[in-house]
């Protein structure tokens, strides 16, 4: 109600209250990360061996290289609900071309067309109509799911070449690091460095924050917003790729239920799921967190119910984390509803 | 020192030596206050001077540090902001906070509606009561309809029937004004005075000096936290208030300066937005300060917006510097050289979640980017500079731009379309909200850049502010141009008189 709203010449009493709750909860993640990992190193049986932490790696590096620009997406105020789909269509179209006998290298080429294209359809919807990302994603991702069934119907491909299975699922020398992890390694800081140190990621952030104000400052609104559904439809559909040849199956139902693993993940990182707040070392540590947990919790005989519901109730915390962290804060920044209604 | 209120009573409700404090930051030292039944009292003080935390103070948000809040010449201590209610104390803010998907009566009765059996809803009672409080504050309009699309003065008059439907026997007005027409000022000053004249109390805060005289009999003035005077207003004049305000005398509100007008730099012609504006055409030079007056709703911000690129228009053209602009881009608008200063600094001309120094820098990211990576160094620096160009006050330039008041929250705005270098520079109602001093620093800033042969097109409700600052007056009624008077020709009764269509003198 009215009683707790502020005019602007009260709002310097605030001056020295910290304020970057976002800031604080990605180091809190990035601390969790090193916590488990020291305890399940010393304490875990057959986590620390080169063979373990590979799966570990390789397991989650669909949902780590979608995060990347799923965080930026979140902080530009936006959401993809239909990434899991375009992995799946993207690997159903790899199978169904491979039957027909095309070539591999074209085949990725396509899919990453097709990855484009998918990002294009959710950003049009998004940016000339007007819609929500939310419900435009919703209705993708079932439009998605089932045109991978409509390409590939119940059929499973697996005689994909070796040399490429064996990117998929093999580690670099007798290293610990899965061959994939190098591009995602390339990928991840060529977006660290585009979303917190170019121009664009400054606008991708003024416009998750204010998209009216940044559209007086300027900023290509739409514009961003294009680039990052077109970024993140590309590399689900990589990732797509990726999938087929680390699990060794193209099926129209790869991937199913992947965007909520993303979302979770870059959400524990403290990305703002308003928008305008994050940063991509909390969700990558958000990423790697929840796949260590599995990974321990696995080797550890839990069952698969109650890995589901640690699981659930991590996510549960971590979406509530940062929220609560910051409203600590937000109390005292309350501002009215603005008078226009 | 104080001389009794008129009725030579008990105030109604008192402050006395109260103290805030928020952290290191004083907000009110020893403050004292009284109100008096059927008297209208100002308070008055610069942006920052501790009113809003004195009002939340009255209104039981606060509690004080030191001091007593006094209720019929009692002590009370206000639990909450409900207990204050509860004992008759009402705050109107600026911008009311309304449901808008509900009825006015509803809103007015919202969580206390009176009841039938089973708990129903009674709506024929609500309906009644509200009608009956239209009635008292001689006010027209429909309790069934519902709270959107209501003008802020039709959501002030709601909340006001609210705070009688309380038994409110003290109204403290936030800002009320800030963003009503001439006509709705009367209205709400008419209501008010019917209010008082029943027996309120009321405290009313503005920035436009000239309504502190108009409504009230009494002023309390605060700077920096602390008490300057309490006094009658009659026999003060404009001047006096000032002067207690800031501490100092101003040397002028409105320093113009005389300047070479050049080329024509913005050339607006026959520009058309079906519905909002109409064949608008108009130039500005450089050197020039061109007033854009009229009534709120005549147009004049979807103009500057249509111009800047904010909104598309329907026909017509814009050249800045003699080259033709591509409608709705802000970012090739900015490249001709021009800059908005919008009209709402919260929600267009800043980032609230974001700190001073990258408002500053975000529109001229290039400027700190080289290779496409924006130098953080470079960034603070030029924040450094022109915040120091601007004076604005603040603790850190990491702080959110939030923390900042609101006259350093306009400061930033400005700094921030300074940074980019404009040769046509479109600000709406720039000292909007702000208060004196900083008001004074705004026009010696935007006369100064007249001089430096930038074209400034001035938007502003502010009467005097357009006769004090523009060389020529553009005034727009319903959509049109109505009227362009220079400089000499400019008066109150002209510039009315152009924007009501009415003969001169009749608005206000």
């Amino acid at each position: 109600m009215a009683d707790i709203a502020e005019t602007a010449d009260q709002s310097r009493d605030l001056r020295r209250r910290p304020l970057n709750g976002a800031l604080r909860w990605d180091t809190v993640v990035g601390a969790l990360l090193v916590v488990l990992l020291l305890i399940s190193f010393s304490t875990v049986n057959g986590f620390g061996n080169a063979l373990n932490l590979s799966f570990l790696i390789g397991n989650t590096l669909p949902v780590a290289a979608i995060a990347l620009p799923m965080t930026m997406l979140v902080a530009g105020g936006e959401i993809d609900l239909s990434v899991g789909s375009t992995v799946g269509l993207s690997g159903a179209v790899m199978g169904a071309l491979w039957n027909h006998g095309m070539n591999i290298n074209e085949i990725i080429v396509i899919c990453a067309v097709l990855g484009v294209a998918c990002g294009l359809v959710n950003a049009l919807l998004v940016t000339k109509l007007g819609l929500p990302s939310l419900a435009v994603t919703i209705g993708t991702m079932a439009l998605y799911r089932g045109l991978a069934q409509v390409v590939l119907g119940s059929n499973s491909v697996t005689d994909f070449p070796q040399n490429y299975l064996d990117f998929g699922s093999g580690r670099l020398g007798g290293s610990f690091l899965p061959t994939a992890a190098l591009p995602w390694l390339v990928l991840a800081a060529a977006a660290v460095v585009v979303l917190h140190a170019t121009g664009f990621g400054r606008s991708v952030f003024a416009v998750g924050a204010s998209a009216e104000a940044a559209w007086f400052a300027g900023v290509r609104v739409k514009r961003v917003k294009l680039s990052l559904f077109v970024a993140t439809g590309l590399v689900s559909a990589l990732t797509g790729v990726f999938w087929v040849l680390h699990y060794a199956s193209a099926t129209y139902n790869n991937a199913t239920g992947l965007e909520l693993s993303v979302v979770a993940a870059v959400l524990l990182g403290g990305v703002d799921f308003d928008g305008g707040r994050g940063t991509l070392g909390g969700a990558i540590a958000g990423v790697f967190l929840l796949g260590t947990l599995q990974n321990v919790m696995s080797l550890a005989n839990v069952s698969a119910q109650s890995q589901t519901v640690v699981t659930g109730v991590l996510l549960t915390v971590s979406v509530l984390g940062p929220r609560v962290a910051r409203q600590v804060f937000a109390a005292s920044i309350y501002q009215p509803t603005r008078g226009k209604l | 020192m104080n001389e009794p209120g008129p009725d030579l009573a008990v105030p109604v409700l008192a402050l006395e030596g109260v103290s805030k404090s928020f952290g290191a930051v004083r907000a009110l030292r020893s403050v004292s206050l009284s109100l008096y039944a059927g008297e209208a009292h100002a308070l008055a003080g610069e942006n920052g001077a501790g009113k809003s935390t004195l009002i939340k103070v009255l209104a039981g948000v606060h509690r004080p540090d030191e001091g007593a809040v006094l209720l019929d010449g009692s002590v009370v201590e206000f639990g909450g902001p409900a207990a204050a209610r509860d004992a008759g104390v009402a705050v109107i803010y600026q911008e009311p906070t309304l449901f808008p998907d509900l009825s006015v009566a509803e809103n007015i009765f919202m969580g206390r509606q009176p009841r039938r059996s089973f708990g129903r809803v009674d709506h024929r009672a609500v309906r009644e009561a509200v009608a009956a409080l239209f009635r008292r504050l001689g006010v027209a309009m429909d309790p069934e309809r519902p709270a959107r699309g209501l003008s802020i003065a039709d959501q002030q008059l709601v909340e006001i029937a609210k705070a009688l439907s309380f038994d409110a026997r003290v109204l403290i007005m936030d800002e009320p004004t800030a963003a009503l027409t001439g006509s709705e000022v009367a209205r709400l000053f008419a209501v008010v005075r019917a209010l008082r004249e029943q027996g309120a109390a009321v405290l009313f805060i503005s920035h436009r000096l000239s309504e502190v005289f108009e409504l009230c009999q009494r002023v309390t003035t605060l700077r920096d936290g602390a008490l300057v005077a309490a006094e009658p207003l009659a026999g003060l004049t404009e001047a006096d208030l000032v002067r207690r305000m800031v501490g100092r005398t101003l040397d002028s509100l409105y320093p113009k300066q005389e300047t070479e007008v050049g080329a024509v730099a913005l050339d607006v012609s026959r520009l058309t937005r079906e519905g909002v504006f109409t064949d608008v055409s108009f130039q500005v030079r450089s050197g020039e300060i061109v007033g854009l007056a009229g009534l709120v709703g005549a147009g004049r911000s979807e103009v500057a917006r249509a111009v800047f690129g904010i909104d598309r228009f329907d026909a017509g053209q814009v050249a800045v510097g003699g080259r033709r602009l591509r409608p709705g881009s802000p970012s090739l608008a900015m490249a001709a050289g021009l800059a908005l200063v919008p009209e709402d600094r919260r929600a267009q001309g800043l980032i609230m979640q974001m700190s001073v120094e990258r408002n500053i820098g975000l529109a001229d990211l290039k400027a700190a980017t080289t290779a496409g990576f924006v130098s953080r160094r470079t960034e603070r620096d030029r924040a450094v500079d022109w915040a120091a160009k601007l004076q604005v006050k603040y603790a850190r330039l990491s702080d959110l731009v939030g923390t900042l008041s609101g006259g350093n929250q306009q400061k930033v705005v400005l700094a921030k379309w300074l940074a980019t270098g404009p040769r046509v520079l479109i600000v709406d109602e720039p000292t909007r909200g702000i208060d004196v001093g900083t008001k004074a620093e705004v026009h010696r800033l935007l006369s100064q850049l007249a001089a430096d042969g930038v074209a400034v097109l001035m938007i502003s409700s502010d009467l005097p502010e357009i006769l004090g600052m523009a060389d020529r007056v553009l005034v727009m009624r319903e959509g049109r141009i109505a009227a362009e008077i220079s400089r000499a020709d400019a008066t109150e009764q002209t510039v009315v008189a152009a924007a009501t269509g009415a003969t001169a003198g009749s608005a206000r």
